[in-house]
């Protein structure tokens, strides 16, 4: 085959470039322009604060990184933005506006400051549970016995409408026992469904004697501890139904012209609507139970607004009243709970009802320690210090309603009647839970006051200590009890000899204790800080100690882990200076309390997102090191073979966010020997070992930026000592392009700072890396072909060995000599031109490295265009090789060029491309040619 | 399907008073035209009473021919119709009432007769009469009570009784049939715990004959105004709303009667029933 004699063109880069180049045209502020980045202004919504940090927030661990890409997407996101609608809070907001604009007209609606019931609802499930057996006792059509007789002497057609009613589970009574808590919700979630099914059906009897059943199980009282939850579960039921009903009589009123307005008078219904209504408030006045009488009654009680004006307000009276028949004390006041919570949706206004709720329920009180509930309690094997509790949800509801937007003389008036009774402390453990935050703060010394005169035995005291905190957690004491607050309170809880009970009160102390001390840090952050700082250090500490010495026997604090973990977040949320925070003395100690490892690995992540968050500054402090290399080194030893990958990534990401934050200043060295030791702790983490090299090859060259490009001797041995690192880092990695790229850039580096041998022996470990390129490599778990990466890789590669001078002691060109050799030896995919391409590239690289001076270079460092000179051995040297690489590349046409036809329609096939048509005329021509 | 035949009565709730027209629409609803024999409307109020010779007791009958034969068009046709409520003679028009021994009920009949081949239709409809509000000044007749083991007959082991001491009253034994029936009621102190205090309303039949008079007394509803031992002292509100149909204003005729009654219903623990009764007088105003 003829050799091609090759002969590179001469270029002269400097006339190219001006040629070639753009005019600039300066752009105004505000022209158009596509690569300009969109900047749209807009005023961010405030993201909505959630009140208070109750320990039911507990559940969001889920630590969001600050990605700056996903920052970008901040607020725009679509999936955020679901997020942000399904809030309930962001949701009340929304429909804030458009209530307010009514709440001016009247109060009949209850603003968006009232917490509603849905909030207690998983509190009080996830609270009130048990282990004990249930059972539901459904007695379908249990009228039926009784209706018997009645129907004896019917008319014909009234009795088959009874019986085709009753079709249903005829007489059925359906008793379920032994059921796991679970499976009890589940039954009820299946009742909840038959409802709806039933309703949809057009089975208004059957929906009806659901319901009826359900609500019966309510004046069921086994399994006590459950009440609360059974409640939660059945009002749902209870509210659906009344939905139902309500929807329906409401869509009765709609006929094709006109809509009823919300705010609908009686006049506006139809007498069909009326009918059914009546109709239904008749069949529920002949409900033969009260309790469920009660609760179906009330659970329709916005029908009456259809029948007429005053309905409501002469219905809840007459059902408090109703109550009043309930003996047991705690469904009584469930029911009462319910009252007030369908009261407040449907009118809000009859504040008159709430009260007498409250009264009322004062003078049943003494019930609960009467003869019948204890007996009750004895049966059930209960304590009363664990059937108080059971009280609270409802009661907290009751007080919540009525001191809602109530007057402080009708607060102090509630208060003063709570006084008033013997063992109070339920009582004002629910007026501490329910009543505004700042009414409570305010009076905090005779709320301490009052606890302390409570009777020990019944409702546990650290209940009311807790309460107390959560309420001085929203709203602020006056300044000058704050302290002797927290030493009455903490005199207490310190005392308490249960881990679970003390770590309960303490998890809301902590709270208090942070979140006050912050307070008089930001007033006094001129005058005092370093005053402020020791006594803020001082509290803290002596909380955390107290919290130590509690929970360190026994390991109770095994059983403690949420809420020892919601401490060290509530600790964490107030620090944000990290210093400080680490030299809190009992800071570490409290984490190594932390022994189950998953854990501690949590807290350490929480931790860690802080110190990424909020750490503004790059630091050297020997504190947060210590402490934080403590943390990390605690993550990354809890990397095995079992980590997910996801996992170790998030670990990875934080530890980076340390590793970054890290700076010595001028302090090189110390800062190298801090990588060094970065490295030894967290070799199994490949992301950081990347990371410590990128941050390895960054201190070398801020080095040579410090020194203006001339190192002096001690920074020559240096940044040799930074090379180096990576130099002996990079093959403890496993990917095999984060090797080649780091070699690469590694050997640029050294380049960069005249360390040219070091530079070659980077090249030649990446050359010969170079064959172990495997067909196909993982990317985000898809097996995908690596030679688009590989070529990708050498085009770079070339780039570089551009500018790499010679050896002296190599021949002309070793390094692309050896590239090339390799090049040749790859087992590329059959049929392919990748090869080819590659070739190119070189025929590139070498016309480029012909130039009398080459395009661009290192400063300090001189390439083959000074060393040879263009030397005309060189030059010879260089375009036989040229020639070599030539010959390959024909020999590939050549190849291709076998399979005519392959080529024919090839060329035919790019000739319909539109700027390719120039090939059709060619496509013509070749048919005619191969056969002649 | 083929033809449908449906009354439609003008009021909603479909109640009626003497004097007044009943009105409403016969449909007939069909794919196909419908051919017919006529189309006729029977109004019919009859007074069951069981174990009586006498019975039925017809009020009023009525029949008008609607249509006369002939042929409807497909789809749906509505044929109005009124029917005065007057009676003849000395008749009454009672109120409707569903009992167990006495039934007085009325109805509309609409018949289709058709062509040997098709089955002839029919629909019937009850309408409820609401009889006259009574002429003169309603007077409420509030009711005391107390109960004890002392005040209560019937007793066979008195000493075995717990004690207790219930108080309470009923606001009106005079009850407006539309209105509840209302009171109050005090536990003020019992030695057992209480179960269940209930109010039995009951229904006295009365059918009289040659042969002499039966005399019944059946339970109409038992609404519980008290779940547990209750608490001691603080009053329970005794509140029931009589049923529609199964209650009507106390009658009394010449063949028969239909009062009623309430029972308070007190259970205590472990098994003591305690029954105070009250008969009552229903009224319309």
């Amino acid at each position: 085959m003829a050799v091609f004699p090759w002969h590179s063109r001469n270029r002269n880069y400097k006339a190219e470039f001006a040629s070639c180049r753009l005019e600039a045209v300066p752009l105004e502020f505000g022209d158009y322009h596509p690569l300009k980045p969109i900047t749209v202004t807009e005023s961010k919504t405030k993201k909505v604060n959630r009140k208070g940090s109750t320990s039911s927030t507990s559940s969001s661990s889920s630590s969001s990184v600050v990605d700056p890409l996903s920052s970008v997407l901040d607020g725009t996101d679509p999936l955020s933005m679901f997020a942000a609608t399904a809030d309930p809070a962001a949701l009340a907001a929304a429909m804030d506006s458009s209530r307010r604009k009514r709440d001016r007209d009247d109060n009949s609606v209850v603003g968006s400051d009232f917490e509603p019931w849905t909030n207690k609802r998983g509190e009080i499930l996830a609270r009130y549970t048990t282990t004990e057996k249930l059972s539901i006792n459904l007695f379908m059509g249990s009228e039926k016995g009784k209706a018997g007789t009645a129907t004896l002497a019917m008319s014909e057609k009234v009795r088959t409408r009874l019986e085709e009613l009753d079709d249903f589970e005829e007489g059925s009574q359906k008793e379920l026992l032994n059921l796991t808590q679970q499976d009890y919700v589940n039954r009820i979630e299946e009742l909840n469904q038959s409802l709806k099914d039933a309703w949809a059906s057009d089975q208004k009897v059957k929906a009806l004697k659901i319901v009826i059943q359900c609500s019966k199980l309510l004046s069921d009282t086994s399994v006590i501890q459950f009440y609360p939850s059974k409640f939660v579960l059945i009002t749902d039921i209870l509210d659906t139904f009344g939905k139902l009903v309500y929807e329906r009589i409401f869509s009765m009123c709609v006929d094709s012209r006109s809509v009823l307005p919300d705010h609908f008078s009686p006049e506006n219904a139809n007498d069909t609507a009326k009918e059914t209504c009546l109709n239904w408030f008749f069949k529920i006045a002949s409900i033969r139970e009260l309790i469920p009488r009660f609760y179906v009654e009330a659970s329709i009680l916005k029908c009456n607004k259809f029948l007429s004006k005053t309905g409501i307000s002469e219905c809840l009276p007459r059902l408090t009243c109703m109550i009043r028949g309930i003996g047991d004390p705690l469904v009584s006041v469930y029911a009462r709970a319910y009252l007030c919570r369908v009261g407040m949706e449907v009118a809000p206004h009859l504040k008159e009802t709430l009260n007498k709720n409250f009264f009322d329920f004062l003078l049943t009180f003494k019930q609960i320690h009467g003869d019948t509930v204890q007996n009750q309690l004895v049966v059930q094997g209960v304590e009363l210090p664990s059937y108080l509790p059971l009280y609270p949800p409802a009661m907290d509801w009751i007080f919540q309603c009525i001191s809602y937007h109530a007057p402080e003389a009708l607060l102090t008036e509630m208060m003063e009647r709570c006084k008033k009774l013997g063992n109070n402390a339920l009582l004002l453990n629910s007026v501490m839970s329910a009543f505004r935050a700042e009414f409570i703060a305010t009076r905090s010394m005779d709320f301490i006051g009052m606890i302390k005169e409570c009777d020990e035995s019944g409702f546990p005291k650290h209940l009311l200590f807790r309460s107390l905190g959560l309420n001085l957690a929203l709203a602020d004491p006056p300044e000058s009890d704050r302290l002797q607050i927290l030493n009455e309170a903490w005199k207490v809880i310190t005392k308490l000899k249960n881990p679970q009970d003390y770590i309960n009160c303490a998890e809301v102390w902590v709270e208090y204790t942070c979140k006050h001390f912050t307070d008089t840090l930001d007033a006094y952050m001129l005058k005092c800080i370093a005053t402020v700082h020791q006594s803020l250090k001082r509290e803290v500490n002596t909380v955390l100690a107290d919290v130590i010495k509690h929970m360190t026997p026994d390991r109770a604090f095994e059983d403690s882990y949420p809420q020892l973990q919601l401490i060290i977040k509530k600790v964490i949320a107030h620090f944000h200076d990290f210093s400080v925070l680490f030299s809190v003395e009992k800071f570490l100690p409290f984490l190594d309390m932390f022994q189950k490892e998953s854990v501690r690995v949590e807290v350490c992540k929480c931790i860690m997102d802080a110190f990424i968050k909020h750490q503004q500054e790059p630091t050297k402090d020997p504190v947060i090191l210590n402490a934080l290399l403590h943390v990390c080194k605690t993550m990354h030893d809890s990397v095995n073979a079992l980590t997910l990958e996801d996992e170790k990534r998030m670990l990875s990401y934080l530890i980076n966010g340390f590793i970054k934050m890290v700076s010595f200043g001028r302090d090189f060295e110390q800062q190298l020997s801090f990588y060094v030791e970065s490295r030894s702790m967290f070799c199994n983490l490949e992301p950081v070992l990347v990371q410590l090299i990128h941050s390895v090859n960054r201190l070398a060259m801020e080095t040579r930026k410090v020194m203006k490009g001339n190192h002096s001797r001690k920074t020559a041995a240096f940044v040799r000592a930074c090379v180096a690192y990576c130099f002996i880092t990079i093959p403890s990695l496993a990917g095999i392009f984060t090797r080649l790229n780091l070699y690469l850039h590694s050997g640029q580096v050294a380049l960069a700072n005249q360390c040219l041998s070091q530079a070659d022996a980077f090249f030649k470990a990446a050359i010969s890396l170079v064959p172990e390129v495997p067909k196909m490599i993982n990317i985000d778990g898809k097996m995908r072909p690596s030679e688009s990466f590989l070529l990708e890789f050498l085009c770079n590669f070339f780039s570089t060995l551009l500018i790499v001078p010679d050896h002296p002691e190599h021949g002309v060109l070793f390094l692309v000599r050896e590239l090339l050799n390799v090049i040749q030896d790859y087992t590329w995919e059959d049929n392919s031109d990748e090869k080819i391409r590659i070739y190119t590239c070189v025929l590139h690289l070498l016309s480029a490295m012909s130039q009398e001076t080459y395009l661009y270079h290192i400063d300090k460092v001189d390439s083959n265009d000074s060393l040879y000179g263009g030397d005309s051995k060189f030059l010879a040297e260089n375009n036989k090789l040229c020639e070599t690489v030539m010959a390959q590349i024909l020999e590939h046409l050549k190849t291709l060029a076998k399979d005519e036809v392959k080529t024919l329609e090839y060329i035919k096939k790019q000739s319909k491309q539109p700027d390719m048509t120039h090939l059709t005329e060619l496509a013509l021509r070749l048919p005619l040619q191969t056969r002649t | 399907m083929g033809t449908a035949l449906d009354i439609k009565i003008k009021r909603a709730n479909k109640v009626y008073h003497a004097g007044e027209v009943l009105s409403g629409v016969v449909v007939i609803s069909s794919k196909d035209s419908v051919q017919h024999q006529g189309v006729s409307l029977t109004m019919e109020g009859t007074v069951n009473l069981q174990l009586s010779a006498k019975s039925p007791i017809q009020i009023i009958n009525s029949t008008i021919e609607m249509v006369k034969p002939g042929k409807f068009p497909s789809g749906k046709t509505e044929i109005p119709f009124e029917f005065p409520l007057h009676l003849k003679g000395n008749k009454v028009l009672y109120e409707t009432y569903h009992g167990v021994f006495v039934n007085i009920q009325y109805t509309l009949r609409c018949d289709m007769k058709r062509s040997l081949l098709a089955k002839d239709l029919t629909k019937t409809c009850e309408f409820i009469v609401h009889s006259a509000p009574q002429k003169g000044k309603f007077t409420p007749s509030p009711v005391d009570f107390t109960i004890t083991p002392e005040t209560l007959q019937n007793v066979k082991e008195r000493a075995l009784l717990p004690k207790f001491l219930l108080r309470g009253h009923l606001n009106s034994t005079n009850c407006v049939i539309t209105q509840p029936l209302t009171g109050e009621l005090v536990v003020e102190s019992s030695e057992a715990a209480i179960r269940s205090v209930e109010l039995q309303l009951v229904r006295v039949e009365t059918c009289g004959c040659a042969e002499g008079y039966a005399r019944d007394a059946t339970e109409i509803q038992n609404i519980q105004i008290a779940d547990g031992d209750v608490c001691r002292g603080l009053s329970v509100p005794i509140y029931m709303v009589f049923p529609r149909l199964f209650t009507c204003p106390t009658l009394e005729t010449t063949n028969f009667k239909v009062e009623f009654e309430v029972n308070i219903v007190v259970l205590l623990h472990p098994d003591h029933l305690i029954t105070e009764n009250f008969p009552l007088k229903l009224c319309r105003i």
